[in-house]
C-alpha cells in the first residue's frame, strides 16, 4: 500500500510547490518533405506535422489530468529548416516559417522549434539565406523558434556566424519592437547544441534522430527550493543529498509521463531532460534555490559555486530516475522567466559578468537577458562569442538568448508576457570589440577536441 | 489498478460521506481511507480499485473534482503510478 506520508509529499510538490512538466515535446523528421517546389514543401511540412502530432495536445491533457501533474507546454521541434530547404530564396523561407506557424495553430502547441541552422564549421548556401530570414520570420509568426549552432568542440567557432548573429539579434529586435522585442526572445544561438533538447527556444530534431519521438522536459525549482529550506543549516554533503533525492522524484515523474505519452501516442520515447526551468510564478525560482542555500542574494560571491553543486546534485538524482537521459539537463538561469533573478538583476546584485561566470557550471547560457536598444551589433557579438568560447573550452552546451530593448536604456524593463516573463534592461560594457569581431574565419577547435 | 483521492481542506460534516457516494455511484471500490493533517489542513486520502468504473476515469476525476469545488474542498484524484513511480524504486 502507499505510504500517506508520501502521497501528501507528492500532493504538496503539486499544490504548492509547483512541481509540473515543464513540456511533452515530439519531435518530428522533416528530411522527407524536401521538394524543389518551395510551396509544395511548406505544404508537405503543414501535412507532416499536422498528422504526425494530431493527437499531441489531447493525449497529453489526458495524462495531465490522471495523473493530477500539470503539463505546462505541449511542443514540436522539427528537423533544422536550412536542411530541407536546398534553392529557397529568404521569402521562400519566410513562408516555410509561416507554414510551420499554421502547423502549431492547428495542433494547439504552444511553440513549434527548429527554425535554424548548424553552421560550427561553415555554411552552406541555404544556411546563408535561412539565417537571413530569421528576423522577417520571427517577426511574421508567433510561435516558431529559432536557433543557430555556431560552434562545437569538434569544429571551433564560427566566427563569421558569430559576427552574423549581432546583425540578426539587433534587426530581430528593430522588426518587433512595438511588441518589446519578442523576436529575440524567440532566437537562441547555440555552442554544442543537443539534438534532442525538449526546451525552447532552442528545440530542434537531430539528423540522428528517428522519425519521430517524445521528449520531455520536468520542471521543479520550487520542490527543490523547499526540499532544501527543510534540511535547514545542514553541511554540504546533506545538502547535496537531498537534493538529488528531490530530483530523483521530480523526474521519476519525467519518466512516467514521457513513458506513458510515448506509449499512448505510439511514438518511441526519446529522453527526459533534467533541467530545473524556472518560472516566473512564486515560489518557481532557480535563483531562490541558490539563496536558500544560504546567499543574501542570488549574485554575491559564492553564486557560482551554488550553482555548480546544485547543477551536479540534480543531474545525479535525475540520471537514476530516467532510462535515457539528454537535452540540455542542467539548471536554467533565465533571467526574465525567474522571479528570484530578476529581482537580483534589480537590486543590482546580478550583473552579465557574474552571469556569464554561472554559466560555466550549469546550462544552458546567458539567457533571456534584455540589453539596452543601443547596444551596437559588434558587441552582441562579443557577447556571443565570449559565451560560446565557454561551452567550446569546457566540452558543454553553452547559448546566448539576448534582448536588445529598442529605445530602452538599462534600469528600464520590457515585458513578453507568459513564460517568457519579463526583464530589467542590464548594463553592457560599450568598449569596442569591432576590429577583434571583423576578422572572420574560424576560431580552431581546442586541443582536448583531438580525443581520437 | 488503483487511485489516490485526496480530500483538502476546512472540516466539516459529511465529507467522507460525500466523496465515497460519488465511489460508489461509478462503482470505484473503496480499499483505504486514512486521514491525515497537513500544515493546517485537514486532509483525507481514499484509495479507490478503479477497474470496474463505469466511466472513463478522466471523467471520475472531473466528478470529484466539482464536487470538491461545490463544498469549498480541493479535491485530486491521481492515478497510483505517480506515487508508485515517486517513491518506489
Amino acid at each position: 500500500m502507499i505510504n500517506t506520508k508520501d502521497i501528501l509529499e507528492t500532493i504538496s510538490m503539486v499544490k504548492e510547490e509547483n512541481l509540473d512538466i515543464r513540456t511533452v515535446t515530439m519531435g518530428i523528421s522533416l528530411l522527407d518533405c524536401a521538394s524543389d517546389d518551395p510551396k509544395k514543401a511548406a505544404a508537405n511540412v503543414y501535412d507532416k506535422i499536422t498528422k504526425k502530432a494530431e493527437r499531441l495536445v489531447p493525449v497529453a491533457e489526458q495524462i495531465e489530468k490522471e495523473y493530477g501533474i500539470p503539463i505546462i507546454n505541449k511542443r514540436v521541434s522539427v528537423t533544422p529548416v536550412s536542411l530541407i530547404g536546398g534553392r529557397y530564396s529568404e521569402e521562400d523561407y519566410i513562408n516555410f516559417a509561416k507554414a510551420l506557424d499554421r502547423a502549431a495553430d492547428t495542433l494547439g502547441i504552444n511553440f513549434i522549434g527548429g527554425y535554424g541552422a548548424l553552421v560550427q564549421k561553415g555554411f552552406t548556401e541555404a544556411d546563408k539565406k535561412l539565417i537571413a530570414s530569421i528576423p522577417e520570420a520571427l517577426a511574421q509568426t508567433g510561435k516558431v523558434c529559432s536557433s543557430v549552432n555556431v560552434a562545437s568542440t569538434k569544429a571551433g567557432i564560427n566566427m563569421d556566424a558569430v559576427a552574423m548573429m549581432g546583425k540578426i539579434i539587433k534587426k530581430a529586435a528593430y522588426l518587433t519592437r512595438d511588441n518589446d522585442c519578442i523576436g529575440c526572445a524567440k532566437f537562441v544561438v547555440f555552442a554544442n547544441v543537443p539534438e534532442d533538447n525538449p526546451f525552447m527556444a532552442g528545440a530542434f530534431h537531430g539528423t540522428g534522430e528517428a522519425e519521430c519521438v517524445i521528449n520531455v522536459g520536468v520542471s521543479g525549482p520550487g520542490v527543490v527550493s523547499s526540499a532544501i529550506e527543510r534540511a535547514g543549516d545542514c553541511d554540504f554533503s546533506t545538502l547535496a543529498e537531498t537534493i538529488k533525492r528531490t530530483s530523483f522524484k521530480i523526474t521519476r515523474m519525467g519518466q512516467l509521463v514521457a513513458r506513458e505519452a510515448s506509449k499512448r501516442l505510439d511514438v518511441p520515447f526519446g529522453i527526459v531532460d533534467l533541467s530545473l526551468a524556472p518560472t516566473p510564478a512564486v515560489g518557481d525560482s532557480v535563483a531562490r534555490i541558490l539563496e536558500d542555500m544560504g546567499l543574501e542574494v542570488c549574485g554575491a560571491c559564492g553564486t557560482t559555486a551554488a550553482l555548480a553543486l546544485l547543477n551536479d546534485a540534480v543531474k545525479k538524482g535525475g540520471v537514476m530516475a530516467s532510462s535515457h537521459v539528454g537535452g540540455l539537463s542542467g539548471a536554467f538561469i533565465p533571467v526574465s522567466e525567474d522571479a528570484g533573478m530578476i529581482d537580483a538583476v534589480s537590486a543590482g546584485a546580478l550583473s552579465i559578468e557574474k552571469l556569464e561566470a554561472m554559466t560555466a557550471v550549469c546550462s544552458v547560457g546567458l539567457d533571456m537577458i534584455a540589453v539596452p536598444g543601443d547596444t551596437s551589433e559588434d558587441v552582441i557579438s562579443a557577447l556571443i562569442a565570449d559565451e560560446i568560447s565557454i561551452g567550446v573550452a569546457n566540452t558543454k552546451t553553452t547559448a546566448v538568448r539576448v534582448i536588445p530593448a529598442y529605445g530602452k536604456k538599462a534600469g528600464d524593463s520590457v515585458s513578453f508576457g507568459g513564460l517568457l516573463g519579463a526583464a530589467p534592461v542590464m548594463k553592457i560594457s560599450t568598449i569596442s570589440p569591432a576590429r577583434f569581431i571583423s576578422r572572420g574565419g574560424r576560431i580552431p577547435a581546442p586541443i582536448h577536441s583531438l580525443k581520437n | 489498478m488503483k487511485a489516490v483521492i485526496t480530500v483538502v481542506g476546512r472540516d466539516s460534516v459529511g465529507i467522507i460521506a460525500k466523496v465515497s457516494a460519488v465511489c460508489s455511484e461509478y462503482h470505484a471500490n473503496i480499499v483505504d481511507i486514512s486521514q491525515s493533517v497537513l500544515s493546517e489542513y485537514f486532509a483525507m486520502i481514499m484509495v479507490v480499485d478503479i477497474d470496474g468504473l463505469t466511466v472513463p476515469f478522466t471523467s471520475f476525476v472531473d466528478v470529484l473534482s466539482d464536487l470538491g469545488k461545490e463544498n469549498g474542498l480541493d479535491v485530486r484524484t491521481m492515478h497510483e503510478d505517480v506515487f508508485d513511480s515517486m517513491h518506489r524504486i
